[in-house]
């Protein structure tokens, strides 16, 4: 397998061994649109080593899909890419289609999402997979090609292989396709598997398998991965190191264990604070962040985590704070490390715990927001209080209290 | 917890069947998916009832059938003792103002053409239950408040809130009638973690202050867990296990139960890489043809794994009823076992 492999990277003499798999710099992607220039990617950095997992987590907008598609060159050509990504040494920026489809699928290969869209509905399945295999490598014979196909689909978990090469896609279930298609991804043997929230769009049973078979896909081919997804139970099972997105940027990365148990970058353990954890019976309250993420259109200056952070000061808003180093590998961009080192992981000592959406940041225009602050702190006979800090009287509190006239007709 | 008082809510052989039609020129039915077939359910006055499944188990189809927005085929829906199932909507009117939904999807749910006070004041309108403008706009602002927006907002549309600040408007119309149960159907999956959490917490708030109950229906069982007192878990369109919260986790009794609280992955690594994970294998078969005897004895790793010839027989050939293991904990399984799998 290895001989055919040297064989088939026609982009081999470009290449160096001892650089970093993949190493990705000051990636910047913007987007031009009729409301300005999105900048959806604002400088990601990250080095990928051989056979390691990175967890790339964040929100829906954080970029962490257009970030892998930039690397795969797979974004539209209205897209404006700067910044390098090198893979083993090899400059992906800026080529054409045509060198960027001889490191596709042989050198890093993508898993997309939704199995039910990433594979071709008019063809079967075990034709996808010769078809990544054949274009690798023009010698071989398309006998070799199919019973290639069948040990794949064997390798991930598909009964009677044999047999099921000759389906089409939609004579498979959703489980079944992503199974398929992370057969097309390590067809090759690629160094490089980029998995884009692969098992989002599946049940938590289905899920466990995928996760199997990624595991299995990882040793059969001895690549290295990138994992992006947005649930961190994933995450904190295969990743060895944990990339935080946050506004197109990264806010903190380090070792999994330091992302989970020492996080030093508000996000990440505002984070961790808002999952309900399935293994505690304490009833313990979430901690949400307040608002929302911000647009990534005209951002302002400082801090993007700023008007959604407890510890934020002035100085937040001045310069969007770097990434600085807090620990071996670990790095975090934020003013206030120390504070949030005090809280050893746990939310609650630094986010509050209300379920009132005007505490927590509703998108009002800076003016008024202060104006509501001063309010409920000092108003009285402001409910705000009441609604933080929950009188129990089941059964016969009424909503409408402040206006009792129509109750009367309930029973 | 409220084992000794009158369920509000009391559900009994709840079926929903879809036909399923040929398609020749008579459009014949051919057969019937059986999204719910056979549900028993009991919801006690102040308590969280949580309902789990994984996609196409029949809970979101339970939570429509019971408030008979798509009518059960069979079965029995109590609220408060008076009978759902067959009434329609004129006669169902009027138990709307008791029995309320919350949906999935905040960026669907809600009338884009709507200002938020329309919205939520449409229920009232309906219900005929204002005077007055003056009261109606009170009434309005009041909902608006409790679900934590703020009232000077009203007069804007939905597209210019975020999706947790529009899973709240739905949240506000629903309770604009004063209900006494609220059936939530996935009322935060649509959203991120981090808003998610906000919505939870307001839940648990309304809660405790209006004394509602809830049918809490969802796939995630970490939520379920952080909000719910008992706990029902779904397959195939049968309850398969409930229990009070805690028991349910600690001392699953039924396999699939045990294999779905293995297969989620916990946001701790120490934890999550030493735990001993029960893969089980394939896929939900189609509720149309469900399998005959036990319905999870297709995927599950008792039957596959440590059960004996003669042992599986009776899976392919009895149906297992829900039978007690403990106090408030039922399962259905012929050879039911408590084990900890957390």
């Amino acid at each position: 397998m290895s001989e055919t492999l040297q064989k088939g990277r026609t982009s081999a003499r470009d290449t160096d061994t001892s650089a970093p798999l993949l190493s990705v710099e000051d990636l910047n992607v913007r987007f031009p649109t009729e409301d300005g220039l999105v900048h959806a990617v604002r400088g990601v950095d990250y080095t990928l080593r051989s056979g390691e997992v990175l967890g790339i987590v964040g929100e829906s907008g954080s970029g962490k899909s257009v970030t892998s598609l930039a690397v795969m060159g797979l974004l539209p050509a209205s897209a404006r890419v700067s910044g390098s990504v090198k893979y083993r040494g090899q400059e992906l920026l800026g080529q054409s289609d045509r060198a960027m489809s001889r490191v596709r699928g042989k050198g890093v290969s993508m898993i997309f999402q939704d199995p039910m869209t990433s594979l071709d509905p008019v063809y079967r399945v075990g034709y996808q997979i010769e078809e990544t295999l054949r274009v690798h490598d023009s010698k071989l014979s398309s006998k070799a090609a199919q019973a290639r196909a069948v040990d794949l689909l064997t390798m991930v978990g598909i009964p009677n292989a044999a047999e099921r090469v000759r389906s089409y896609p939609h004579e498979f279930s959703g489980g079944m396709r992503q199974r398929v298609v992370i057969a097309i991804a390590m067809a090759n043997q690629p160094d490089v598997i980029i998995a884009d929230e692969p098992t989002t769009a599946l049940d938590v049973t289905v899920q466990a398998q995928i996760l199997e078979v990624l595991q299995t896909a990882l040793s059969e081919t001895g690549a290295a991965m990138v994992l992006i997804t947005h649930d961190l139970g994933v995450v904190a099972g295969i990743a060895d190191r944990v990339l935080v997105m946050y506004a197109g940027r990264p806010v903190e990365i380090g070792g999994v264990e330091d992302i989970y148990y020492e996080p030093r970058m508000p996000y990440t353990l505002g984070l961790l604070g808002s999952l309900p954890r399935l293994d505690s019976s304490t009833k313990q309250r979430l901690t949400p962040i307040k608002g929302s993420p911000p647009s990534v259109v005209n951002m302002p200056p400082g801090c993007p985590f700023a008007p959604r952070c407890p510890l934020h000061v002035a100085e937040c808003d001045v310069t969007e704070p770097e990434l600085v180093e807090v620990g071996g590998g670990h790095t975090a961009a934020c003013i206030r490390i120390d504070e949030v080192r005090k809280a050893h992981g746990e939310a609650a000592a630094v986010f509050t715990e209300t379920a009132d959406d005007r505490l927590l940041g509703s998108e009002q225009p800076a003016d008024r927001a202060a104006a509501a602050g001063t309010e409920d702190a000092g108003a009285p006979g402001d409910p705000v209080g009441e609604r933080t800090d929950p009188t129990p009287q089941a059964g016969t509190g009424s909503l409408l209290d402040p206006t009792p006239s129509t109750d009367g007709d309930r029973r | 917890m409220t084992a000794t008082r009158e369920p509000i809510l009391t559900v009994r052989g709840l079926e929903k069947h879809f036909p399923i039609k040929g398609g020749g020129l008579l459009k014949r039915v051919v057969g019937a998916v059986r999204a719910v077939d056979g549900l028993d359910l009991d919801l006690y006055p102040g308590e969280v009832l949580g309902l789990v499944g994984e996609s196409g188990c029949g809970k979101s189809t339970t939570g429509r059938a019971i408030l008979n927005l798509q009518p059960a085929t069979g079965g029995s829906v109590k609220f408060e003792g008076r009978e759902l199932v067959g009434l329609d909507r004129r006669s169902m009117r009027p138990l709307r103002r008791d029995i309320q939904i919350v949906f999935q999807d905040p960026y669907a749910s809600l009338n884009p053409r709507l200002p938020v006070f329309d919205i939520v004041a449409e229920p009232l309108i309906i219900h005929g239950l204002t005077k007055d403008e003056a009261e109606l706009r009170e009434r309005v602002r009041t909902l608006v408040e409790t679900v934590g927006l703020n009232p000077e907002h009203t007069n804007r549309y939905p597209a210019e809130f975020s999706g947790g600040q529009r899973q709240r408007i739905g949240i506000a119309r629903a309770l604009a009638l004063e209900p006494k149960v609220l059936v939530l159907d996935e009322p935060v999956s649509a959203l991120d973690v981090s808003i998610q959490a906000g919505v939870i917490n307001l839940l648990e708030d309304l809660k405790e202050r209006l004394g509602l109950s809830y049918l809490f229906i969802a796939h995630d069982l970490s939520v379920v867990r952080h909000i719910s007192d008992r706990v029902a878990v779904m397959y195939l369109g049968k309850i398969i296990e409930v229990a009070p919260r805690d028991e349910l986790f600690d001392r699953p009794t039924h396999p699939y139960t045990q294999a779905l609280l293995s297969a989620i992955p916990l946001p701790d690594p120490r934890r999550e890489r030493t735990r001993q994970r029960i893969i089980i294998t394939g896929d939900v078969p189609s509720p149309a043809n469900p399998p005959s005897g036990c319905r999870f004895r297709t995927r599950c790793q008792k039957f596959a794994g440590e059960l004996s010839e003669t042992q599986r027989e009776k899976c392919l050939t009895v149906e297992p009823p829900l039978e007690s293991r403990g106090p408030a904990h039922q399962s259905a399984c012929h050879y039911a076992e408590a084990t900890k799998v957390l």
